[in-house]
């Protein structure tokens, strides 16, 4: 019988307590998503609400959080399993699904922050708009400019009211992806949406 | 004076919209976020949404990427 709160004992005291209550959807399981969903539920959030219509590809593997035996699987089946197999006690729910702005309102309302891990630009405005439009007092966590390799420095966080990116906010995907500079955009969306959740509860 | 990014001035003119703003710095629609004093404008809006004097606006870029 595993004790599903020794995970958390090295947690910063009192963090897993707020995170354990509360509600992050993340709109895409590619590199930012299924980065972020593990970095998330280790951190020990209560519940996820993921959404994506892939599947897993061989050539996913160099980014995003899957395996060679996910291939072919959904990748909301797929990192379903690897998230369970972190802390199977996490409340989640996933969408094999296309996100529009008709369906966000109704999948995501129960969230208390969006995590945007879309690889469109185009898509990443609609979602932003779509979020702000609908639940203008909620965060949503971006990233724009993620692609190549290295000039960790260009990497920033930037706000403005209830919008964050995350990113270069310039580097596009045609010049390639690289594992670690993908997973630090993903994690820096994940440490922001901590503080902003640990934040607002004090 | 209107601030951008926290970084250019721009000089402020009465009725100044969005749009007019965006012109002014060159910046193309696509693929960009915008917020005035920390609320955001819809595109739809830009056109109308008038920006007041001394307001703080951010223009984010969306990178195709994630």
């Amino acid at each position: 019988m595993i004790e599903i709160e020794k995970i958390f004992e090295r947690n910063v005291p009192g963090v897993r307590d707020i995170l354990l209550k509360k509600t992050v959807a993340v709109a895409g399981c590619g590199g930012l998503g299924s980065n972020a969903a593990v970095a998330l539920v280790r951190a020990g959030i209560g519940k996820l609400i993921i959404a994506d219509n892939d599947v897993v590809d061989l050539s996913n593997l160099n980014r995003q959080y899957f395996f060679i035996d996910d291939v072919g699987k959904k990748k909301t089946d797929a990192i379903a399993v690897h998230l369970k197999a972190i802390n199977p006690g996490l409340k989640l729910v996933t969408h094999f699904i296309e996100l529009t702005p008709g369906n966000v309102p109704e999948l995501f309302k129960e969230a208390d922050l969006l995590i945007e891990a879309f690889d469109w630009a185009e898509r990443k405005a609609w979602l932003i708009q779509t979020w702000c439009t609908h639940f203008p007092d909620r965060p949503v966590i971006c990233a724009s400019g993620l692609a190549g390799y290295g000039n960790t420095a260009a990497l920033r966080i930037k706000r403005s009211g209830n919008i964050v990116i995350c990113g270069d906010e310039e580097s596009d995907m045609s010049m390639g992806l690289t594992s670690s500079r993908v997973a630090i955009a993903a994690n820096m969306q994940v440490n922001v949406t901590i503080e902003i959740l640990v934040n607002e509860q004090k | 004076m209107i601030s951008v990014n926290n970084r250019d001035k721009v000089k402020w003119h009465k009725a100044m919209t969005v749009r007019d703003l965006l012109q002014k710095m060159h910046y193309s629609y696509s693929l960009i976020t915008v917020t005035v004093n920390g609320e955001f404008v819809a595109k739809e809006d830009y056109e109308e949404y008038e920006v007041p004097d001394n307001a703080e606006v951010t223009v984010f870029h969306l990178a195709h990427g994630g």
